[in-house]
C-alpha cells in the first residue's frame, strides 16, 4: 500500500493503492474500477480524504463495491478526494491535492478529483465517485472525462460515508459513454438497505437516436460568471446535437438566483449533523479519555479536521440554531421547492436541459484562496442535486488546451435519455 | 454582522475548537458566505420542500451483524468494552 505522490501515482490520484480483487466472472471482469475513498470497503483503509479517519479499515463492503466485484471488477485503490466531499477541486484533501492529468499544475476538479485523474490517466478504466453539488460531474468536466450523477433513489448509499444525505448520489465515472453507462447499469441494482432507494434499475439503451428530442438551454446557464470561452465550446456542442435532429427552445431557470445559496445551507445544516459521529470513540484518532467529554472531544476534532469541514460544520451549526432556523434553513427549503418546480416545469416542455458543467476550465492549484469563491464555481452543478435528478456531464472539446464539458439534465429515473444523448453527442464527434 | 465571540459560542456548541489566531480568519470568512446567503430573502414565500420519505420498519428479529471482534479492535476497547472519555 502506498499513499501521496509516490513512483506509481505521480497525479496522487490515490490515497491508498491497494489490489482489491474480484469475487467473480461478470460483465466488469478485466476491467479496474477505482473507489473513492468515502465509499467502504472491507478490509483496505477508508479515509474520506479525512486525516480523522486515517488507519481506519471499515469491517464491511459498500453495496457498490459488492456489485462491482461481484460482476468481476478488480478495484486498484482508493481515491483521492476533498475531505468527506467538501469541495471542488481535491485541494481540501488530508492527503494532498490530485493533480490534472492534462496539466498537473492545475486542480482536477473535486470531489471526486482521484476518480477522474485516474481514469483520465489511464490508472483505472472505470471510477466510482460520489456527488453531493456536483462533485462527479466537475472532476469529470475538468479532467476530460464522462460522469453521472444518477437520479436520487437509483443507486444505494449502504457503506457510502453520509455528508448531505438528502443531496448526494454515488454514480459512475469513465472515459466514454459506454464504459460510463456499464458501470451505471451495474450499481443501480436494488438494496434495501437504503431506504432512499428505489427498485428501478437502470437499463441501457444507448442508439444514438435523439431525432425530434427537445433540448432546453435555460439563460441562467450561460450568463453572468460563466467564461464565455465555456459557452462557445457548449454552444457548438449543442450545434451538433440539433444537427442530428433534436430541437433547441430557449428557456429559463429562474431560481438559479438562489439555488447556489439554498444548496450550501442545505449541505452545511446536513454536516454539521452527519459528521458528529467523528468523536474518536468507535473508530479514528482517540480522544483524551482523562479529559472530560466535550474538551477531549474538541480538542481531537480541531486537530484532526481540515480547516474546511469545520467551517461547514461552523455554518450548519449556525443555520439550525434557534433564531436563525427560519432565515437559513427554512428559507433554503422553500428555495429548493422552488428549484425543483422550475425543472418540473420545464421538462413538460422539453426532454432534457443543456449547458455547461463549469463556469470555467480547471484552474491552477492555491487560485482560489477564498472559500466563497470555491462555493461560486458550483453554481452549475447544484441544481441537480436539489432537485434528484440526473445530470452527465460529456466532454465537449477544450479551452487553451483543458477539457470542457457539456452537462446534459433529464426527469427523474430518465438516467437512460441523458446517457444516450451523451452518447449520441460523443459519438458524433468522434466520427 | 457575525462577531468572534458569537463564532467562538458556535464552534463550542458544534464541538469542533477553535484556536485564537484562526478566529479571525474564521469570523471574516463566515460573514462573506453569510452575506452571500442574503439572497435566500429574495426567495418568493412557498411551501418548503419535503423529502417525502417514511420510516421503514422491519420485524425485530435478530439478524447477522458486524463482526464483534473487527468493530472492537477500531476504538480503545478493554474487556470488550468501548472506552470514551468522561461525561459528567
Amino acid at each position: 500500500m502506498a499513499r501521496g505522490e509516490t513512483a506509481g501515482d505521480p497525479l496522487n490520484a490515490f490515497i491508498t493503492l491497494a489490489e482489491i480483487p474480484p469475487r467473480g466472472p461478470g460483465r466488469l471482469s478485466g476491467i479496474t474500477v477505482a473507489v473513492k475513498d468515502n465509499i467502504s470497503t472491507r478490509g483496505v483503509e477508508t479515509t474520506c480524504g479525512s486525516r480523522i479517519l486515517s488507519g481506519y479499515v471499515p469491517p464491511y463492503d459498500a453495496h457498490v463495491v459488492d456489485l462491482i466485484r461481484n460482476e468481476g471488477a478488480l478495484i486498484p485503490g482508493k481515491t483521492n478526494m476533498d475531505e468527506f466531499g467538501m469541495g471542488s477541486s481535491t485541494e481540501n484533501s488530508g492527503f494532498g491535492p490530485a493533480r490534472n492529468p492534462r496539466d498537473p499544475e492545475r486542480v482536477t476538479g473535486g470531489s471526486s478529483g482521484g476518480s477522474a485523474a485516474a481514469v483520465a490517466s489511464g490508472m483505472a478504466r472505470m471510477a466510482l465517485g460520489s456527488d453531493t453539488g456536483g462533485s462527479i460531474r466537475c472532476p469529470a468536466a475538468f479532467c476530460g472525462i464522462v460522469g453521472l450523477k444518477p437520479t436520487y433513489g437509483r443507486v444505494s448509499r449502504y457503506g457510502l460515508v453520509a455528508y448531505a444525505n438528502s443531496l448526494e448520489q454515488i454514480g459512475p465515472m469513465a472515459a466514454n459513454v459506454s464504459d460510463c453507462s456499464l458501470l451505471m447499469e451495474v450499481i443501480s441494482r436494488y438494496d434495501p438497505r437504503d431506504s432512499t432507494m428505489k427498485d428501478r434499475p437502470y437499463l441501457p439503451r444507448l442508439n444514438g437516436d435523439i431525432k425530434g428530442m427537445r433540448i432546453g438551454i435555460p439563460a441562467e446557464f450561460f450568463g453572468k460568471g460563466v467564461d464565455p470561452a465555456v459557452t462557445d465550446r457548449v454552444r457548438k456542442a449543442i450545434g451538433v446535437l440539433e444537427g442530428l435532429g433534436a430541437v433547441s427552445v430557449e428557456c429559463a431557470m429562474p431560481s438559479m438566483e438562489y439555488a447556489l445559496a439554498a444548496y450550501y445551507v442545505t449541505c452545511t445544516s446536513e454536516a454539521s449533523s452527519n459528521l458528529a459521529r467523528f468523536d474518536g470513540v468507535r473508530y479514528g484518532p482517540s480522544p483524551d479519555i482523562r479529559k472530560p467529554w466535550h474538551e477531549a472531544f474538541q480538542e481531537m476534532r480541531m486537530q484532526h479536521f481540515g480547516p474546511e469541514v469545520r467551517r461547514r460544520i461552523l455554518i450548519g451549526t449556525f443555520a439550525l440554531s434557534a433564531g436563525y432556523y427560519g432565515k437559513y434553513y427554512g428559507k433554503a427549503q422553500v428555495a429548493r421547492q422552488h428549484v425543483r418546480e422550475d425543472y418540473a416545469r420545464l421538462f413538460r416542455e422539453v426532454d432534457l436541459l443543456a449547458g455547461p458543467t463549469m463556469p470555467t476550465v480547471a484552474w491552477k492549484i492555491g487560485a482560489k484562496s477564498d472559500p466563497l469563491s470555491m462555493y461560486l464555481a458550483d453554481i452549475l452543478t447544484v441544481p441537480a442535486n436539489l432537485a434528484g435528478v440526473p445530470a452527465v456531464s460529456v466532454p465537449c472539446g477544450s479551452v487553451e488546451e483543458l477539457p470542457v464539458g457539456l452537462q446534459l439534465t433529464g426527469r427523474p429515473f430518465e438516467d437512460e435519455q441523458v446517457m444516450n444523448a451523451a452518447f449520441a453527442y460523443e459519438q458524433a464527434v468522434k466520427a | 454582522m457575525v462577531s468572534e465571540e458569537e463564532v467562538l459560542h458556535i464552534a463550542t456548541l458544534a464541538d469542533i475548537g477553535i484556536g485564537t489566531g484562526e478566529l479571525p480568519p474564521f469570523t471574516r470568512d463566515f460573514n462573506a458566505i453569510l452575506d452571500y446567503f442574503a439572497v435566500l430573502d429574495r426567495v418568493p414565500a412557498g411551501e418548503g420542500w419535503k423529502s417525502g420519505i417514511a420510516n421503514v420498519l422491519r420485524e425485530d428479529e435478530v439478524t447477522p451483524s458486524l463482526p464483534r471482534e473487527e468493530v472492537l479492535a477500531l476504538s480503545e476497547a478493554e474487556d470488550g468494552y468501548i472506552r470514551a472519555p468522561r461525561v459528567m
